[in-house]
């Protein structure tokens, strides 16, 4: 059996980092940082996974980043509103969760819907919905932060810092979520829909896919995961402002295409968008252990490692194509 | 008699009313176009809040004067607000927080040199001598205060970990001031990042700092925002025993808890939002008043103690 090199080039890439990251600084492999680094990537994580549905179908979801801050924002303010009348206790914040997940939903519905019923283009749709749903957030905050009440905060902290030992929460949804994510893409009907759509959408009608019908499950997926990782964000520091979440697509956006899959469509990889994830975090993590560069070059290198990535795999798929 | 009377005073009332038309009609109605950041974070929040309610309160107050509030996100759009605002509004005054002072030079340069009053807040043009009035927060006072109650309030070979904001000229004059003030003494700054004055950011660069230096003794956060971030990461490492967090700016969270006499959080060095109120009031003072209202004000920046917490806390801004 022949290994297939270019599906793992970015497995690779994930093993390099762990080992720079182990040689530059001790404390890098240390539980306490491990935790840190993979509950933080949960948000982006989990938001990537459905991304890769989306984009795999040949669409895109610019919005994501201030769909999570809107629904952060929603979820708070309907929290503190039930709070005289529900109580300090999880059947108040059972409702905020409730409302994050069903209003992130009704979110990519909406995305979906304009897609695919009013026939725009997706990238027009979500900038258009990311402008709308960061606006609407700050507006709400009246300019400034949105926080949750203080005894909700803490009965509600545990689900982002608490877990079974270390692996906390955050890590263990973002698993559950990326085991799922796989197994549908690979073995669901729906999955291969997505690939098929993707690849060519005119042959997918033909073959009596309801190609909008699927289109638009993709959104309320990804809205549905963004929901979910705001039900995960909101304990972490209880608040949502007009600057959560920015650039949130785009790191996710990113995540995916390093993990190999193709940002025309058709070709999807759930378990390779996790290792983009853990890539685009663990160069952060490795930024600030170890004092390489100056700070100001952060971006840059992050920027390199990204072009790198893709560009290492284009070069391998172009000798298969040979 | 009495007719005539009661005639004389409708005639009075009449002229007064045509009296005051005419006054407007006379160009006596001022417009002032205000200018700024839209709200991206915490500070420019309150400083948004700050604008709005220092508007609605000068409109009131003076009838014949009017304002044009626009903020946006980026330069390029600010240079386009206050383009319209000299095209379509007519404005007699500007009230502008440059984004970046390079882009704006030029544009707020064609509005001084079309006669108008030009004030401009906190971040300087480039060039000097187009303003009539400069109101700014004192950065470098702003760095030094902090550093100095490091200094004074740490023992020799303490350490301590800042946290930087968006890489800016303003950011480096804090940092530089804060540096200095703690030039000589035997304090260590073990790392500086930035954190971009985001909480979310700040979290992520703070529970680094923790997994990279077993001892800290000090956070210079420099921003409110960074302080909350900053706080959390420390009770999730269960180490709040062991340092103190200095922001910046006087967030109401923040102040509370000083007033409160949290150990976590010392004191704070004010940088008010309400700058922005002090601008827009004093560009008013200019058409309403006698008083002249030309040159430069620096707002200083103060230290926040348990004691006196209570005169900067403002339970209504959302900053």
């Amino acid at each position: 059996m022949k290994i297939d090199l270019h599906t793992l080039g970015p497995l690779v890439a994930l093993i390099a980092l762990v080992i720079l990251g182990a040689a530059l600084n001790s404390s890098f492999l240390a539980p306490a940082n491990i935790t840190n680094v993979l509950a933080r990537s949960a948000f982006i994580g989990l938001i990537a996974v459905g991304m890769t549905f989306v984009i795999t179908a040949g669409g895109l979801d610019l919005s994501v980043g201030s769909m999570a801050a809107f629904l952060a924002g929603v979820a708070i303010i309907a929290m503190n509103a039930a709070l005289p009348g529900l109580g300090s206790n999880w059947g108040t914040i059972l409702l905020g969760m409730a409302v994050a997940v069903l209003g992130g939903i009704v979110a990519g519905y909406l995305n979906g819907a304009l897609i695919t019923k009013a026939r725009i283009e997706p990238f027009i749709v979500t900038l258009g919905t990311m402008g709308i749903f960061r606006s609407l957030v700050t507006w709400l905050a009246d300019g400034g932060t949105l926080s949750l009440d203080y005894g909700l905060r803490t009965l509600y902290r545990p689900v982002y810092y608490g877990g079974i030992g270390w692996i906390t929460w955050p890590i263990i949804a973002f698993a559950m979520v990326a085991v799922l994510g796989e197994w549908i893409m690979r073995h669901s009907r729906f999955g291969r829909h997505v690939e098929a759509i993707g690849s060519n959408d005119r042959v997918a009608r033909y073959s009596a896919i309801d190609v909008n019908r699927v289109r638009l499950l993709t959104y309320v997926l990804l809205g549905a995961l963004v929901g979910i990782a705001v039900v995960l964000y909101v304990p972490r520091l209880g608040s949502a402002s007009g600057s959560t979440g920015v650039l949130w697509e785009l790191e996710a956006i990113a995540a995916v295409i390093i993990g190999g899959t193709a940002l025309k469509g058709g070709r999807g990889r759930v378990w390779g968008t996790v290792v983009g994830v853990l890539i685009l975090s663990l160069i952060d993590n490795i930024l600030n252990l170890a004092d390489l560069v100056s700070p100001y070059l952060n971006g840059a290198i992050q920027g390199v490692i990204i072009v790198l990535a893709v560009v290492l795999q284009r070069e391998k798929r172009a000798a298969e194509e040979r | 008699m009495k007719r005539r009377s009661l005639m004389k005073a409708a005639a009075l009332v009449a002229a007064m009313g045509m009296g005051s038309a005419a006054f407007a009609q006379d160009g006596e109605k001022k417009i002032i176009g205000v200018s700024i950041p839209s709200a991206t974070h915490g500070f420019m929040g309150g400083l948004n809040w700050h604008a709005q309610d220092t508007i609605k309160r000068l409109g009131e107050t003076y009838p014949n004067l009017e304002f044009v509030l626009s903020t946006a996100g980026d330069a390029a759009k600010q240079v386009n607000d206050i383009e319209d605002m000299m095209a379509t509004r007519n404005i007699d005054a500007l009230v502008v927080l440059p984004f970046e002072s390079e882009p704006l030079t030029a544009p707020v340069k064609a509005v001084k040199d079309a006669g108008k009053f030009v004030t401009v807040v906190d971040r300087g043009l480039s060039q000097e001598g187009i303003e009539d009035l400069y109101v700014a927060g004192d950065n470098t006072a702003f760095g030094r205060v902090a550093g100095e109650y490091f200094r004074e309030h740490l023992e020799p070979g303490s350490k301590v970990v800042v946290l930087r904001g968006i890489p800016t000229t303003l950011d480096n004059e804090r940092v530089e001031a804060f540096q200095k003030a703690l030039e000589g003494s035997e304090v260590e700054i073990l790392d500086m990042q930035h954190g971009n004055w985001n909480r979310d950011d700040a979290f992520a660069v703070m529970q680094d700092y923790l997994a990279k230096y077993p001892r800290i003794d000090a956070v210079w956060a420099a921003d409110d925002d960074m302080a909350l971030g900053v706080l959390e990461a420390i009770s999730a490492a269960n180490r709040q025993d062991e340092m103190w967090v200095i922001g910046g700016a006087g967030m109401k969270e923040i102040v509370k808890r000083i007033m409160d006499g949290d150990k976590q959080l010392p004191v704070n060095v004010t940088y008010p939002p309400a700058l922005i109120s002090a601008a827009i009031e004093m560009t008013a003072l200019n058409f309403v008043s006698n008083s002249p209202m030309t040159g430069r004000f620096i707002i200083s920046s103060r230290l926040i103690t348990p004691e006196n917490a209570g005169q900067f806390y403002y339970p209504d801004s959302p900053f």
